[in-house]
């Protein structure tokens, strides 16, 4: 079909890559990182301590090898996304690493055994994590081939989803069903369960979005759309019930339902699935509050965490102290009392930031999260095919809920579900699980910001059929 | 460590995250500008060509015969794209971010099927085709066909064309 449609010899303008930009702003995310670790270790000790040089080589050659990578497989990639992803999980690395040296003070001075630093756990997570994120970008050459396991990532994102409740691996920890035990390894399936799906649900809307989006039925005045495109979100709302019913997991059913409903939105550009999704939320809400205690617990305790401060309010009040003592300027890394609110490394580690670092610290962690969404939204707009557009979008969501959902709690903004926040956290399945998520963001990114090669364009291009 | 050197650690660690957070905010802005360089010249494709597996032979199409409506070409003023000329024929021409469009526009606010441009009579007409930020003649937004005159205004995303003779 070579009828020569000649095309002029075109003066092409050079897209930058920008990474000269992405190491630059490596090296500042790896000062940041080095920095905090290094004045947690002088506030503390008074010295740097031996495993700290340690840590900061292993940190930079993986944080090297992961720009490295980039610069050979997806070289128009987003240039801020690495960067901001590196200054979020070094500064979790370095406040897990201060809390681990006030849980060997505490066991010091109460004369019982030092407990194993969480930090070289969640260093071998890191380091897991980036090995996962180069493979990815390394493996998945295209975002678009994904579309094509669209119904096996459904069913094995509700397998890993459902794993927890298996009876020999399920394993319940702190009255919520989440993770399965191997041994002495307990992962977290339903982290993995979420980019699985958020897979599904692009690959799904990208088929049916048409018919979601254009067949409507009319009800008093409302345009809804039909019975049977129903399904889908009815299915979805059912499985995050299902979550919370027998898994307790509050935060993660709000993140899946959340990211389904945001999903229809985008795919369909329908206000109406918002509506429907918000009534569908409110009922399973107001059902979930007056069925399960657990729940209503929560909702009792952010009301008012005070009056019984002692007991059920002590998590959030504790976490709200710590905002308070960091104040503005925060207490310094390594020179406030961030060891007492429960769970400090995990659920509660904004907490512990907002101690030590104060408003201003937090809310340049908080600006560094929202460029992580930013770049991916981003990303999501200006890629060039629906599969992609609705995959960035999807990831871009589920950070974004997470984010939302976990700081929320730990400030008394909305009700606590238990979560973890995102790169920052103790936890090897969440950690990991974000780092795959973010290099399938590149791999888009890089798709959609490479210039197309030449004449590839025009080759590739149905021709204009003939007017009739 | 005296409690003044701490007090200056902790300060400093202050204005380094800060430092990141808008050096990395400056990257962003420049990622966020359009190169103002016109990338390239979209040749027509209209009436060239028969349409790939439709006719069994490709049908030589004769030069489509333009007819008389004096205008010649729909030209970019401006966007991304500014300088581009697509020389009209008597065929359809379709502007948006997909691939297989006759104006493929690099305009993130244009939507991938975003407007069509065709021949009715002796007039050029403009058809939004469900796009997101709407298709504006002039100054208004256009709700079904609108007649293109030459030397108007058309606005699909950032990108301003216009009908030249």
């Amino acid at each position: 079909m070579a009828a020569p449609t000649t095309a002029p010899a075109v003066p092409r303008y050079r897209q930058p890559d920008r990474r000269w930009a992405e190491l630059g702003l490596l090296v500042a995310a790896f000062a940041v990182g080095a920095a905090a670790y290094i004045q947690v270790d002088l506030a503390v000790l008074g010295k740097v301590n031996d495993g700290t040089w340690g840590v900061l080589a292993i940190t930079g050659a993986l944080i090297l090898s992961a720009h490295v990578a980039v610069r050979l497989v997806a070289r128009y990639a987003d240039p801020l996304l690495l960067p901001a992803v590196v200054t979020l999980n070094l500064l979790g690395l370095a406040m897990i690493h201060r809390l681990d040296l006030a849980d060997e003070l505490r066991a010091r001075r109460a004369g019982q055994p030092i407990p194993t630093p969480d930090v070289d756990s969640q260093l071998t997570w890191t380091a897991l994590g980036i090995v996962l994120f180069i493979a990815v970008i390394v493996v998945v050459r295209d975002h678009r081939r994904l579309q094509r396991y669209t119904y096996t990532a459904m069913l094995a994102g509700l397998v890993l989803l459902l794993l927890p409740l298996a009876p020999v691996i399920g394993a319940q920890i702190n009255g919520a069903t989440l993770w399965i035990r191997i041994g002495s390894l307990s992962f977290q399936p339903g982290e993995l369960a979420k980019i699985l799906l958020t897979i599904f649900f692009a690959g799904y809307l990208t088929v049916k979005r048409d018919s979601l989006a254009l067949v409507r039925t009319k009800v008093l005045g409302l345009e809804l759309p039909r019975g049977r495109d129903l399904g889908p979100l009815l299915v979805a709302w059912f499985v995050s019930l299902a979550v919370l019913v027998f898994e307790r997991d509050l935060g993660t059913s709000l993140v899946f339902f959340g990211l389904f409903v945001t999903m229809l939105y985008i795919a369909t550009q329908r206000r109406s699935w918002l509506v429907l999704g918000a009534i569908l939320f409110l009922t399973g809400a107001a059902f979930a509050y007056l069925a399960f205690g657990h729940v209503r617990l929560r909702v009792d305790v952010w009301l008012d965490p005070f009056t019984d401060e002692a007991d059920r309010g002590y998590q959030i009040a504790q976490s709200l102290y710590g905002f308070a003592s960091g104040g503005m300027f925060g207490t310094g890394l390594g020179q406030g009392y961030p060891q007492l609110v429960p769970y400090a490394k995990s659920d509660f580690i904004f907490a512990a930031f907002g101690e030590e670092l104060g408003l201003i610290g937090v809310a340049a962690m908080l600006v560094v999260f929202a460029i992580v969404i930013q770049r991916g939204m981003r990303t999501s707009i200006a890629c060039r095919d629906v599969f992609g557009t609705l995959l960035a979008a999807g990831l871009s969501i589920v950070l974004a809920l997470q984010v939302f959902v976990v700081i929320g709690g730990v400030t008394r903004l909305i009700p606590l579900t238990g979560l973890t926040t995102p790169f920052l956290s103790l936890g090897g399945s969440s950690l990991v699980a974000n780092w795959i998520a973010v290099a399938l963001l590149m791999r888009i990114s890089d798709a959609a910001r490479r210039p197309e090669p030449e004449g590839v364009a025009m080759e590739d291009a149905p021709t204009q059929a003939v007017r009739l | 460590m005296s409690e003044l050197v701490l007090t200056l650690l902790r300060l400093s660690f202050l204005v380094l995250i800060w430092l990141l957070v808008i050096v990395a905010i400056l990257v962003l802005r420049r990622d966020l500008r359009a190169p103002r360089d016109a990338r390239m010249v979209v040749p027509a494709r209209g009436g060239a060509a028969a349409a790939p597996g439709k006719a069994p032979k490709p049908v030589k199409a004769k030069p489509a015969k333009a007819p008389k409506t004096g205008v010649r070409s729909l030209v970019v003023t401006e966007g991304p794209l500014a300088g581009t000329v697509i020389p009209l024929g008597a065929s359809d021409v379709t502007i948006g971010r997909a691939p297989d469009s006759t104006l493929v526009l690099d305009d993130d606010y244009a939507s991938n099927n975003h407007a069509r441009i065709s021949l009715s009579g002796s007039t050029w007409v403009v058809t939004d085709l469900g796009s997101t930020n709407g298709t504006w003649v002039g100054r208004s937004r256009i709700t079904g066909p609108t007649p293109l005159t030459v030397g108007e205004q058309l606005k699909v995303g950032r990108t301003v064309l216009e009908l030249r003779k």
